[in-house]
């Protein structure tokens, strides 16, 4: 059984040589001029602004845990909605308490102003 | 697609989780109700979730089936992955009482701290509905999904005061240590899914009594083993009890109330499911692997208790040798040890409760004071708080005529009846080394001389009623615990 995992390890192999190999050998045999602009970290040709271990605004962690809520009513949504029709009234009922389980988050969000950007 | 909808469809039955979905309904609603009041208004919420309480309780007692009824009013459903049985609704019972004393303490203490925030307590609703889930819970993932609302909840609950850094403190450590040890939970789970083919606890137990050969399966042993640590982290077993004192010394005081009686429960409820029932097998492993913990953790609880100063710390020692003592019904596994173990939660979560009723109101603001100076002739200034928790201490060493002196009993007569004696030998012993600890805050409460004149103690009705229910539990336990037993055998497997 386990020889079917072959192709995989095989693959795995490679991938770890070749990821070795190219920073081992870069190192080796590339030649070194260092300068300041090299050095700095590459953050996608843009220029440095500051220092990367700030602060985050909370309101940012808010954004994401809605997000995430409503994520996770659509992963639920569309396997339901495959199988509409066999579940009938029922499904019907319990994907609407589902829904009205995550509107009660929404208001309560709402309310409490995590939805304004000052 | 046709599968899809067998899985949806796969016996649904509400009656099976019916108390916590309750429970459940009531917390939406309450969270709705809080963010529509008035900042600091929260004593409306605080009632409101007694009365949700109260229904849960009635709608809980509809399965319990009496003695020598012919048809049980226990419900399964969903796939057989919850069961709704008298050893559930015996928990919730106990969940319900922990999470009712604790919120008739929380209001005026709330408003003390200055911390009149309503969402605590639909926060103890969802955790009290995820004991249950972990109480009724017959498939392992649903034990897993309990354990994780009652968690999350309780995490968000011990860093509740979150300008105060001890809070934050318990909050953090208690979310780091408890993610990893769900962690060791979930590969146990995964281990024993990887033998046995299922997760359901029933099938796991017959599964291993077919085949003897997985007995002495590494990969079974090894689930066994990583499933306890996640158990007994949750009980604040001793070598897994580093989080503890901590944690209770840092979150609020109503809290640590409530995490000492009802998760604690809870974990022993999911503990006793899957090890007596889904690896009934291994019980000779299980077995000596507990007798060896139990000891450990009543040891180790009752010494370092002795060196406690502050009463929360002190209270979380003590709380820590307590599930020692529940361990060693769980060693014996016999009827009277299992009913034993139920029984000592009831009592435990009466006793415990009362100390900290008696903690919450002694406080000032900020609770530097809760130590044994600060109890100095407290008893003769305050003479009815001094008397109740003289009883609830009392209670907690185990003398008759209180609760804890019944529930001890029984635990090791359990213990003698399987064939533990030195486990008794030992339990009793370390029972005498907690006398020290405990009878200490008696004298420093009668024997020394008042340094205050404890004038800020202001007796708030709640937590009045809770000490005072608190007190008529630990004496109907302690003069006629017939009766209460009798349930708890019947709650048994």
């Amino acid at each position: 059984m386990l020889d079917t995992y072959l192709p995989i390890l095989v693959l795995i192999s490679i991938a770890v040589a070749f990821a070795i190999g190219s920073v081992v050998f870069s190192r080796l045999i590339g030649q070194k001029k260092p300068s300041a602009v090299k050095l700095a970290p590459y953050e996608c040709g843009m220029p440095l602004i500051g220092s990367a271990r700030e602060r985050v605004s909370v309101k940012f962690y808010l954004v994401a845990v809605t997000f995430i809520v409503f994520d996770i009513e659509v992963a639920f949504l569309y396997p339901w909605a495959v199988v509409f029709k066999q579940l009938g009234w029922y499904g019907a009922g319990a994907m609407g308490f589902f829904i009205f389980v995550l509107v009660i988050g929404l208001i309560y969000e709402w309310k409490k102003g995590a939805l304004e950007w000052e | 697609m046709e599968n899809l909808a067998q899985i949806a469809m796969q016996d649904v039955n509400f009656g099976a989780i019916m108390p916590s979905l309750v429970l459940v309904c009531f917390g939406m609603a309450l969270l709705l109700v809080t963010v529509f009041s008035p900042r600091g208004k929260t004593t409306h919420v605080a009632y409101l979730s007694i009365l949700a309480l109260v229904v849960t309780g009635i709608v809980s007692l509809a399965t319990w089936t009496p003695a020598g009824s012919l048809v049980g009013n226990w419900q399964e459903g969903f796939g057989g992955s919850v069961r709704l049985d008298n050893f559930a609704t015996f928990f919730n019972i106990v969940f319900l009482i922990a999470a009712g004393l604790t919120i008739l303490m929380s209001d005026d203490y709330l408003k003390r701290e200055e911390y009149p925030i309503g969402e605590y307590y639909p926060l103890i609703l969802f955790t009290t509905a995820g004991a249950m889930w972990m109480a009724s819970g017959t498939d392992l993932m649903t034990i897993f999904l309990g354990l994780e609302v009652l968690s999350i909840s309780l995490y968000v609950l011990a860093g509740f005061f979150r300008r105060q850094e001890r809070s934050n403190e318990a909050g953090l450590k208690y979310f780091l240590l408890g993610a990893f040890s769900t962690g060791f939970l979930l590969y146990g789970i995964a281990l024993i899914y990887g033998v046995t083919g299922t997760t359901k606890v029933a099938l796991i137990g017959e599964i291993l009594a077919n085949n003897p050969s997985l007995l002495t399966n590494t990969m079974t042993l090894a689930g066994m083993g990583l499933m306890s640590i996640g158990f007994l982290f949750k009980i604040a077993a001793a070598p897994f009890h580093m989080w503890t004192p901590d944690v209770y010394q840092g979150a609020p005081t109503p809290i640590t109330a409530f995490m000492s009686a009802g998760p604690k429960a809870a974990a022993f409820a999911a503990f006793l499911r899957v090890f007596v029932i889904g690896l009934a097998g291994l019980q000779d492993q299980w077995t000596s692997l507990l007798w060896i913990l139990a000891v450990l953790t009543m040891i180790v609880g009752n010494v370092v208790a002795i060196y406690q100063t502050n009463l929360k710390r002190m209270l979380a020692y003590s709380s820590i040798a307590h599930a020692g003592y529940a361990l060693v019904g769980m060693v014996a596994a016999n009827a009277i040890g299992l009913s034993g173990i139920l029984f000592y939660m009831l009592a435990y979560t009466f006793m415990n409760l009362g100390a900290f009723a008696i903690l919450v109101l002694a406080g000032k603001k900020g609770e530097d004071n809760l130590t044994l100076d600060g109890f100095a002739g407290f008893g003769f200034k305050r003479p009815f708080l001094g008397v109740a928790m003289s009883i609830f201490l009392l209670s907690l060493m185990g003398i008759p005529p209180t609760a804890g002196f019944t529930a001890k009993f029984y635990i090791f007569a359990g213990a003698v009846e399987a064939g533990y004696i030195w486990l008794a030998i030992i339990g009793v012993l370390n029972s005498a080394v907690s006398l020290y600890y405990y009878l200490r805050v008696m004298v420093y409460m009668y024997f020394r001389d008042p340094a205050e004149d404890y004038g800020w103690v202001k007796m708030h009705a709640g937590a009045v009623l809770s000490i005072v229910v608190a007190i008529i539990g630990v004496f109907y336990l302690g003069i006629i615990p017939g009766a209460v037993m009798e349930f708890a055998k019947l709650a048994i497997f």
